[in-house]
């Protein structure tokens, strides 16, 4: 089979999508499509079994800190066969950003979403171990929030008991 | 510490038991790497024969905490790890001596952020800061040197004032 260029799958995205991509950029090489929330997971499920996408390379979030859709949510998908990556980018706002999780898609999304949740608290709905990953369970904040000090919040991390004697 | 001389070939020597002692011990710290990050690449090339750190008695690298006298914190180092350091050093037995090797373990570092320790100074008595990111191994042979150097001052007992 022929290889598929990268700008067919975004047509592809485009055609079968159409109200759901709100953009579509591209920066050094790379293609991005953005689209709404509400149709991530469709598109994502879509462009595995449909183009090829069976490698999932990242999850990452990021905070805009914008008044609207303040987190975005960048997939970054890699085909093996047609050696090409694309982009997928959703917004979500700052209250309660949820989104489906893609763990039914691929497995490696696991620890990815998770990593997402313990920085900027997204929650992804349905997903398998829904906990933090790095920090410790009971650590209130999120991080990579931009609101969090850059020394974080004094005493939410303990310090080792330097007295043992007195234990 | 002296050999009297009238006594020559009887072979005894008289000193004060503190010099004996601290001859002893400072002649033989052992320490416990604690390498966290690229100092401990540093901590290795100390003890490895070009530095040479045996010239001073302490090419013994202890992995156990039970057998060694001084640690070495060479690296940042998280909360998280903080909780095992410390419980490395409560198992040292005394007298025991700690060196923070670098830049980050003296201070954080360039590791300015809510997961890191600015310094392990927080949670163990340093006896020596090395500055340095990473540390040279003389550096390091020279917190050595200063550590024995604390170690021959030390004395049991005190005279009042």
């Amino acid at each position: 089979m022929a290889k598929e260029s990268i700008l067919a799958v975004s047509k592809a995205i485009s055609e079968k999508f159409g109200e759901a991509v709100t953009g579509t950029a591209e920066h050094a090489g790379d293609h991005i499509v953005i689209v709404d929330k509400s149709t991530v997971h469709d598109i994502l499920k879509f462009l595995k079994e449909e183009h090829h996408f069976i490698y999932l390379s990242d999850i990452v979030a990021a905070d805009r800190f914008t008044e609207d859709d303040r987190f975005e949510v960048i997939y970054n998908l890699m085909s093996l066969r047609d050696q090409h990556r694309i982009f997928i980018k959703t917004r979500l706002p700052e209250e309660n950003p949820e989104l489906p999780t893609a763990c039914d898609i691929w497995k490696a999304a696991n620890w990815n979403e998770r990593e997402a949740f313990d920085m900027f608290g997204i929650q992804f709905i349905g997903h398998p171990d829904p906990r933090r990953i790095f920090l410790p369970e009971d650590f209130k904040y999120h991080p990579l929030r931009k609101e969090f000090p850059l020394l974080g919040v004094p005493g939410s991390l303990d310090l080792p008991n330097t007295n043992p004697d007195a234990e | 510490m002296g050999s009297d001389n009238t006594m020559a070939g009887e072979g005894f020597l008289t000193t004060k038991l503190d010099a004996l002692v601290n001859w002893g011990r400072s002649n033989a710290v052992w320490p416990m790497p604690m390498g966290l990050a690229c100092c401990a690449i540093e901590m290795m090339a100390f003890a490895g024969p070009k530095y040479d750190a045996a010239r001073f008695g302490s090419e013994v690298m202890r992995f156990s905490p039970r057998q060694s006298d001084v640690m070495i914190v060479a690296g940042w180092c998280s909360y998280k790890m903080s909780h095992a350091i410390r419980r490395v050093w409560d198992q040292m037995p005394d007298p025991k001596w700690c060196i923070a090797m670098g830049a980050c373990a003296s201070t954080g570092g360039m590791h300015r952020c809510y997961g890191v320790v600015q310094g392990v100074d927080n949670f163990l008595p340093v006896d020596v800061y090395i500055s340095g990111c990473p540390p040279r191994p003389e550096s390091l042979l020279n917190a050595l040197i200063q550590i024995q150097e604390k170690i021959r001052n030390e004395h049991t007992l005190k005279l009042d004032a």
